[in-house]
């Protein structure tokens, strides 16, 4: 990994793999038709001189081009994608712990025999979570970002190649859990859903705005421990609707099945 | 720390410009940064050297251009200065808003040879 910030580098970039597969060198997995921009990465501090010797020989280009054109046209391709099979895709972000992978299996128990759902899990390390989902015997693809602390759209483009998703369905994609990196990342998704707990302090919005500005849903999560811990829901709100005045919010409980009917009308309602 | 994929995008728009320009390496790099970008700088310039290492950017100058954040209120088209992305119309207090600058983040020039 980079020395200094802790992105992924050659060796220890993103992995993509089913639940039974075995995690093969990196080299191989790099070589399996994945391209990314996190190759040439190395660790030494580096000291130099600038070279400033002006000459007849320097030419300026003029390039205006947005440094994160690359993610946007594949997020682009793969939006596409998604809209021609109509497949509801959605981009669940939130900080570690907040519930994404328990809001999942509830998701798919209830509406599994209804919907059909296709998983990709993003985490840093380990297949744990694609393992909860197959499980449910959902489709599911794990991609470990190594050192990476965001999902990136050329990543969701290898994964879903992968999936062989069938029309009319819904793909959940859970990012990272992480609420600052993933934000500047399309990954071609319908919707973007950010999950907060009311373990987290009412406040998070605005500490974390570039999250709540990108995103469309807001999913309330843990309202079972509402009686127990101080948070006011609609001071959270509050907070949540100043960054981003056109958020939707359910209020639910992926432990007790609290509210996730509301949920479950929302998904059915995106799916026509 | 996403500033690490913002820095090697960089490098890899710096990379296939200098190639179309058949241009050996970058002497400078003009960057725009807007404050409601999500990019912080300084986080930028932490990882920056390890990014360009052995790049065409690896001996460049950086030059960074930033974009203040503005606004323009949705309910009574004040036009303010926005610092954070949840700033609120000084004038009405209105949350809708458009973001008018800001959220820029691009290579602007590359000064090759």
């Amino acid at each position: 990994m980079c020395g200094t910030c802790g992105c992924g580098s050659d060796n220890n970039g993103p992995v993509i793999l089913k639940p039974g597969e075995h995690k093969h060198s990196h080299t191989e997995h790099h070589h399996d038709g994945h391209t990314h921009s996190h190759n040439d990465h190395h660790h030494e501090g580096h000291t130099h001189t600038h070279d400033l010797s002006h000459d007849h020989k320097h030419k300026i280009l003029e390039i205006e081009q947005d440094i994160l054109q690359n993610n946007q046209v594949l997020a682009a391709r793969n939006r596409g994608y998604f809209e021609a099979k109509n497949i509801f895709a959605l981009n669940m972000v939130s900080s570690p712990g907040s519930g994404k992978t328990s809001i999942l299996e509830r998701t798919l128990a209830d509406l599994k025999e209804t919907i059909p759902f296709y998983v990709i899990e993003g985490d840093q390390q380990t297949l744990n979570d694609a393992n909860r989902i197959d499980a449910l015997n959902i489709p599911v693809i794990q991609i470990n970002t190594g050192k990476g602390c965001h999902l990136e759209s050329d990543m969701v483009y290898e994964a879903v190649k992968r999936l062989n998703i069938e029309d009319n369905a819904i793909l959940m994609i859970e990012n990272v859990g992480n609420l600052v990196c993933p934000s500047m990342f399309d990954l071609g998704e319908s919707k973007r859903v950010v999950i907060i707990s009311t373990t987290e302090g009412e406040d998070k919005p605005i500490k974390y705005p570039d999250m709540f500005h990108t995103s469309d849903i807001c999913i309330i999560n843990k309202i079972d421990l509402l009686p127990y811990v101080n948070i006011d829901i609609e001071k959270l709100k509050n907070y949540a609707l100043q960054v981003n005045p056109n958020l939707q919010f359910f209020e639910i409980s992926a432990t007790t099945g609290e509210g996730m009917d509301e949920w479950y009308k929302w998904l059915k309602k995106n799916m026509i | 720390m996403h500033e690490l994929s913002i820095a090697l995008g960089i490098v890899k728009i710096a990379e296939d410009e200098t190639a179309k320009a058949n241009a050996k390496k970058v002497t400078k790099i003009e960057l725009i940064i807007g404050e409601l970008s999500g990019v912080e700088i300084e986080s930028l310039n932490f990882v920056w050297q390890s990014a360009i290492k052995d790049s065409v950017l690896e001996f460049s100058e950086k030059e960074i251009i930033i974009i203040k954040g503005k606004g323009k209120c949705i309910d009574c088209d004040t036009e303010f200065d926005m610092e954070f992305i949840y700033d609120t119309c000084p004038k009405c207090n209105s949350n809708f808003k458009g973001i008018l600058q800001g959220k820029e983040l691009r290579v602007k020039a590359l000064e090759v040879i």
